[in-house]
Order: C-alpha cells, then sequence, then structure tokens
C-alpha cells in the first residue's frame, strides 16, 4: 500500500493539470463563441 | 471579446484623417442578419480588407464584431457602411456598458462547475477505494480521507459561493429559496466529515458534498446558457445612445464626439442616412425622418426647421443640424427604458415554483433532521456524535438536488426545443408563466401583419403608369418609393431623377416634366380628399394624375394561428393603435370577434390589467413601441424579431421569422414542459420519502448516499429528456 504515497499525488498532480488548462482555455476566450469555432473549422484558407 | 472602448473617442478633437497622431483603436459592432459560418467568412474576409484594420473577429454565438483599427477618423462608419452593404447591419457600441456583470456571473459559474468537477472526480478516486477495500487498516483509511478533505473543502470554499450568496441574501430578507437548504446541506455534510476525519470516524460525506455542488452547478450554469442568446438580443437596446455624433465647434469645425459626452445647447450636424443620437430640434436644413424604431411607423415624417427629433431616429432624406435639446437621462429613450424597467419590477414578484417549493420543504427538512438528532440522543440513548451524524445525513439526503435540477433541466431543453424554432427565450420564468396562459392578445401592425408598406394590390392602376413610376422610384431610398419599385421589379431606374427631400422626385422628360411625390409636390389641392392611409401621387407629362396607395399584408399563417389557438380554447383578442376600419377588416379575415382600434400605449395597458382583474392570465404578442407598455404589464409577452428593440426587451420571449406559428408552438412547449416538471418535482419528492426514513434509522451509509443522490437526479434528467425526444411530434 505504501505506493499510495507516490499514486494519489500524481494523480491529483495530473487532475489539477487538467483544471489548470481548463481555466486557461476559459481565460484565453476559448469558450466565447463555440457556434463560431465548429464553423471555423471548416474553413480551408486559415 | 476583447477588452475595448468605443472607438472615436475624441482625441482633442485633433485627429483628422491621414494625420500620425492616431492611436490603435478597437470597435465593437452588434451584427444583425449573420447566422451562419459562411457570413461569418465573408465578414472577417470584407472587413479585413477595408484600409487601416488590423484584425477582425466576428463571434457567431454573441453576433458580435470586433475590431482593431489603426484610430483613423471614420474607421468605425467605414466598417458600418461595409457591414451594411454586405447585408449585416451593424451597430456600433460600447462593450464595457453592456451585459459584462452576466457574462461575468456566467463565466464565474463555469469555473466553479469546473472546479467542483475537478474535486468530484478525484474525490471519488479515494472514496472508491475506501468503500472496496474491506481489508484495508485504520492509518490508510485516515489517510485517503485526509486527502478527500484536503481536495474537497478548499473546492466547496470556491465552488458554492453561488450558493452560499443566494442563500444569504435570500436570508437577509427573512425568506427561504432552494439555496438555503443547498448550501446548509453542502456545509454540514463537509463540516461534519471533517470533524469524523479528525476523529478518525469510519464514514465520511465528502464525495456527496462536493457531487452535490457539481450537479447543481451544472444545472445552474446550463440553465443561465439556455437563455443567453435571447438576452444578446436585447442587449442591443443599450447601444442606441452609444453612438458617436458629431458637433459643430464655435469654429465652424466638425469633430466627433461620443453622444453620452454631448451637452444641452450644442450644434450636432447629421448626415442623411445618419442614425441620431441625441433629442433635439431642428435649426437648418429640411429633411424626412424614419421614426421606425421609436413608433413602429414605416411611414417617414416630414422634418422642417423646429421641429422635435428623438434619439434613435433616422434622417434619412438631406444633412440637417440639430440643437440638442435633452441628454443622458432625460431623452425620449432613457425615458422609455426607464417605464420599462418600473413594468419589469412589478413582474419580478413572480415567484418561480421551485423556490415556492423551497418555501415549505426546507422547514419541514430541517425540522426532521433536529426531531433525529433530538430523538437519538434522548430517546435511544446515543452518543450526540453519532445523533449528530445521523441527523446531518438526513440532511444530506433530502438535500434537494433532484429537487434543484427538476425545473432546470426541463427549462434548458424546453428552450433548446424551442431556439431550434426560432423562438428565443429570455426570462427563466417565461415557461411557467406561459403555461398558465388562457388568454391571448395580439397587437396588429407588424404582429399579425408583416409591418412593412406594399402597394395595395387590388389598385387600379395601369402598367404604364406604374412602370413610369417605378423608374423614377427606383433611385430613392424613401420606403414608399421602394415599394413602388418592388411592384415593378423589372423597371429600370430612369437616368436624371431629381430627389427633394420631404417632397419628392421629378424628371424632366421631351413630354414635360414627371413628378412622383406627395399631394404638394404633384400641385394637388391637399384638401380634396379625407386620404387616412400613405399615399404618392404620380403627375405625368401630360398632366393625368395617378394615385397609389400602401398597405400591410397579413402574415401568411395568422389566420391558421389564431384558428389554432381558438380550437385550443385560448380566447383571442386584438389590441391596435390603428383605424377602427382597418382593425375590422383584419379580425374579420382571422375571425377575431373582441377587439379595440385607436388604443393608446395606457388604452393598451388598463385593458390588460381589466382582463387580469377578471381573472385572465394574458399573453401579449406585440411589436411596436406603443406595445412596450402592455408588454410589461401582460402575464407574459411575446415580440417577433423584427419588433423594435424596446420591444423586444420588454417581451418575455422573440420569435423569429415571417410566420406567427410560433407563438402557438410557444404555447404548447410551455404546456409539455409545465407538465414535465411536475413529475420531475413529484418524482424527487417521492424519492425523499423513500429515503428519509432510511436516514433517520441512521442506516444511510456514504455509499447508500452517493447512490441515491446520483440515481435521483439521473432519474430527473432522464424524465426532461423525454421533452426534446417529443419533439417531431409537435411539428406536425
Amino acid at each position: 500500500m505504501d505506493v499510495l504515497i507516490y499514486l494519489i499525488p500524481i494523480a491529483l498532480f495530473l487532475g489539477l493539470l487538467g483544471l489548470a488548462a481548463f481555466l486557461w482555455a476559459l481565460r484565453d476566450g476559448q469558450f466565447d463563441d463555440l457556434d463560431g469555432a465548429a464553423e471555423r473549422a471548416l474553413f480551408d484558407d486559415d | 471579446m476583447t477588452t475595448s472602448s468605443l472607438a472615436l473617442q475624441p482625441q482633442d478633437g485633433t485627429a483628422e484623417p491621414g494625420t500620425s497622431q492616431v492611436q490603435p483603436e478597437s470597435a465593437a459592432f452588434m451584427v444583425e442578419n449573420a447566422h451562419c459560418g459562411g457570413c461569418l467568412r465573408k465578414i472577417e474576409r470584407e472587413v479585413g480588407a477595408l484600409p487601416g484594420i488590423s484584425s477582425v473577429r466576428f463571434n457567431l454565438t454573441t453576433r458580435r464584431l470586433s475590431v482593431q483599427h489603426d484610430g483613423a477618423l471614420g474607421r468605425t462608419e467605414e466598417v458600418a457602411a461595409r457591414m451594411g452593404a454586405l447585408g449585416f447591419p451593424a451597430r456600433p457600441f460600447d462593450p464595457d456598458a453592456l451585459g459584462s456583470a452576466d457574462a461575468h456571473a456566467e463565466k464565474m459559474l463555469l469555473r466553479a462547475m469546473s472546479v467542483a468537477g475537478f474535486a468530484a472526480a478525484n474525490v471519488m478516486l479515494m472514496s472508491v477505494s475506501v468503500w472496496s477495500g474491506s481489508d484495508m487498516g485504520e492509518a490508510t483509511r485516515s489517510l485517503l480521507h485526509w486527502f478527500s478533505a484536503l481536495i474537497v473543502l478548499p473546492a466547496v470554499v470556491y465552488a458554492g459561493r453561488p450558493f452560499f450568496k443566494s442563500a444569504l441574501g435570500a436570508l437577509a430578507k427573512r425568506q427561504t429559496n432552494m439555496d438555503v437548504p443547498i448550501s446548509l446541506a453542502i456545509m454540514l455534510a463537509s463540516g461534519m466529515s471533517l470533524f469524523e476525519t479528525i476523529r478518525g470516524g469510519e464514514h465520511v460525506y465528502f464525495e456527496s458534498a462536493i457531487m452535490l455542488l457539481f450537479f447543481l452547478l451544472l444545472g445552474r450554469y446550463l440553465d443561465r446558457r439556455a437563455r443567453g442568446k435571447a438576452r444578446h438580443a436585447a442587449e442591443s437596446l443599450l447601444s442606441l445612445d452609444n453612438t458617436s455624433i458629431s458637433v459643430i465647434g464655435a469654429d465652424g469645425r466638425q469633430r466627433l464626439l461620443p453622444s453620452k459626452d454631448a451637452t444641452i445647447g450644442m450644434r450636432v450636424a447629421v448626415a442623411a442616412g445618419e442614425r441620431i443620437g441625441v433629442d433635439g430640434r431642428v435649426v437648418q436644413g429640411r429633411s424626412e425622418v424614419d421614426t421606425s424604431l421609436i413608433t413602429g411607423e414605416t411611414v417617414p415624417a416630414a422634418l422642417d426647421i423646429g421641429d422635435q427629433l428623438f434619439a434613435g431616429t433616422l434622417n434619412i432624406a438631406a444633412p440637417i443640424e440639430l440643437e440638442i435639446t435633452a441628454v443622458g437621462e432625460d431623452t425620449l429613450l432613457a425615458e422609455i427604458v426607464r417605464l420599462m424597467e418600473v413594468a419589469e419590477q412589478r413582474r419580478g414578484r413572480h415567484v418561480v415554483l421551485a423556490d415556492r417549493i423551497a418555501g415549505w420543504y426546507a422547514p419541514v427538512v430541517h425540522a426532521l433532521a433536529l426531531a433525529t438528532f433530538l430523538g437519538w440522543t434522548l430517546l435511544m440513548g446515543a452518543a450526540w456524535q453519532t445523533a449528530l451524524l445521523y441527523a446531518v445525513s438526513v440532511l444530506i439526503i433530502t438535500c434537494p438536488c433532484a429537487l434543484g435540477l427538476a425545473v432546470p433541466a426541463v427549462q434548458v431543453i424546453a428552450s433548446g426545443s424551442l431556439l431550434k424554432r426560432g423562438i428565443l427565450l429570455k426570462s427563466a420564468t417565461a415557461l411557467e408563466r406561459l403555461a398558465e396562459v388562457d388568454t391571448v392578445v395580439f397587437d396588429k401592425t407588424g404582429t399579425l401583419t408583416e409591418g412593412g408598406v406594399m402597394l395595395r394590390g387590388d389598385l387600379d392602376v395601369a402598367e404604364v403608369d406604374l412602370r413610369l413610376a417605378a423608374s423614377l422610384a427606383a433611385v430613392s431610398r424613401h420606403p414608399l418609393s421602394k415599394a413602388i419599385a418592388a411592384a415593378s421589379p423589372e423597371t429600370a431606374p430612369a437616368v436624371g431623377v431629381e430627389e427633394v427631400p420631404g417632397m419628392g422626385l421629378r424628371l424632366q422628360t421631351e413630354a414635360g416634366e414627371v413628378r412622383l411625390g406627395s399631394r404638394r409636390w404633384c400641385g394637388i389641392d391637399a384638401e380634396t380628399e379625407d386620404e387616412t392611409g400613405p399615399e404618392l401621387w404620380l403627375a405625368t407629362a401630360d398632366g393625368r394624375y395617378v394615385h397609389f396607395t400602401f398597405d400591410d399584408h397579413l402574415r401568411s399563417d395568422s389566420e391558421a394561428t389564431v384558428a389554432d389557438l381558438q380550437a385550443r380554447a385560448f380566447s383571442v383578442a386584438m389590441l391596435s393603435g390603428d383605424r377602427p376600419k382597418a382593425v375590422d377588416a383584419v379580425a374579420e379575415t382571422l375571425g377575431i370577434a373582441r377587439w379595440q382600434a385607436a388604443c393608446t400605449p395606457a388604452d393598451k395597458v388598463e385593458k390588460l390589467e381589466q382582463l387580469a382583474a377578471d381573472g385572465h392570465r394574458v399573453l401579449m404578442v406585440g411589436d411596436g413601441l406603443n406595445d412596450a407598455a402592455a408588454l410589461s404589464a401582460a402575464h407574459v409577452s411575446l415580440s417577433p424579431a423584427s419588433a423594435i428593440d424596446i420591444s423586444q426587451a420588454a417581451a418575455d420571449a422573440v420569435f423569429q421569422g415571417a410566420r406567427l406559428e410560433p407563438v402557438a408552438e410557444t404555447l404548447r412547449v410551455a404546456r409539455s414542459a409545465s407538465d414535465l416538471v411536475r413529475q420531475n418535482l413529484t418524482l424527487a419528492l417521492a424519492y425523499n420519502v423513500i429515503t428519509i426514513p432510511l436516514a433517520v434509522a441512521g442506516q444511510v451509509t456514504p455509499l447508500i448516499a452517493a447512490i441515491c443522490m446520483s440515481a435521483s437526479s439521473l432519474i430527473v434528467v432522464g424524465n426532461a429528456l423525454r421533452l426534446g425526444r417529443g419533439g417531431s411530434s409537435w411539428t406536425s
């Protein structure tokens, strides 16, 4: 069970990384225009 | 959206085109008619190609365009003009002044939800280990409990704020709402779990507390988003007094000023085609003004020196100069906004069903928890810690997770399915109020009818005269001219037509002069006939006079919709500001027995209040400024998307498109939604009836609590989803 000492912090760290990435994306405005983003994916020229 | 200020801030009045003192600026616009990826691409490409533009970003969700430009004077106008030419009318606005509080609240909810989601997922890692680890040592279990506490406690403090704040707000007013029991359950569950962790106890409820929070935040966020689009539509009202105006200084030079910086007595130049940003009196020039935004009147009014003009109207014919008579809070527009706020507050007293339930639910549940505690300590002689544990588990299990989701889950799906049909719900309580409606009152112009001017279909005009008139009319932007040109679309515009603002058009031909315009313009004695509707006269070169009259067409499905509503036992009435003759004709065609013509806005409100006093729940459907007060006064209101912004702001929901059928559709969806909400509440209460005895008996372990809460939430959401699935049957 000693392995828990490493595994739990690692699991939490990875989780926090994901949360941080999401909060960054939110602050960066990537969720401001979900409809537009869906359409932009189809454009050829940019 | 980038943070930016309205472009055209006065740079000491020194910034002129071409000078090097300009600084990069950003400008934001509200855009109409752009709904698809193709529009998005076209807008960004075409606007980006304009000189001096460094970046363009169009937000398809909020229909707003933000542009970075080099700051030269007039860039905002250039962009607006280009957008107009592309068929996407754009209006500049100040993003800082608009809905930033709302946007902030939405982001706050999303952040809280993501934190709660993260914590819930990770704490489950610990909890599932504890639940399944039957041979787990006390030390390991304690370690896992401490880790859980480490994750959950900060997350609860951060993510629980929306609920805590709202609960405190309600308690401060000596009321309860749904957030009071929610907050209490979350705080008690966390606090007691911490206590148990310190004590080295067996059962902690960290995962229940955070899961509860996550589910509730999810419901609340979705609920907010569903109404976001409609809010954006209505916000454009506020952009009106953010236009810039060109002020004429003492030295005769013009400079641009945001209209909020204007003062009374300033002289303002208004170009032809410019929207007027202030209330003022004409001091020079003669023109025509389009007041459709304020009055809903589609025919432009003539304008002469001394006439009063209001912010929001459009100068169409010729340049004029105004002297400002009112600014800011004193303008007509501000006055109307104020009136509507008063009406809105009156309506704000409607208590949502969920809060009405919370009003008796919370005391009952809290009394039950107290009884459990007292029962176990006094009657069963249990230790107070154990008794407290059982009492808190009663609170956790009864925490209205399902109850809190019961209404939002249905609302999200109902507004989503309405949105697909082009109906935007603005008010949170609109669905509840719509379901109670028994009477539908329509406005006539712009609601039952399409609201535009069109050449009368039954007009007795020779083909040759119509073509002659159309050849003159094609060069003019006047609405009546446009209507004539539209009646004969293949006619090419004549060369050499001269337009005299406020009077009409003339064309020199070999045979003599041809005129198209008002009676006076064509030389007809003004008092010969008592004509009511808008009219135009054509004076031909050989001295004949031809009379054109205009009317307004019914929406294509007005008759079917009214019949449908009457068949479903709604009582239908019509209140119009128009002439009795015109209203009677429409009422007869549509089969509406109860109608009243020549209503002032106050008459309409009075009539609605009288209906309400008779115990009717009235749905008002209207579009004009004269309906705005009535829309606010009715039990619930709908407005077409073609309505003026003020009416859209007053209405609870806005429908798009040329058809009237969405009115019936909205009522149908609202009734189904109301049924589902009732079912959901019954399910949530049934769940409590089953689980509360378990909790009181002290049989609810954290695992059982987690399963029960998830199951009840899933059942409620699943039941709400039936609304979406039944969708196909409504359209047929």
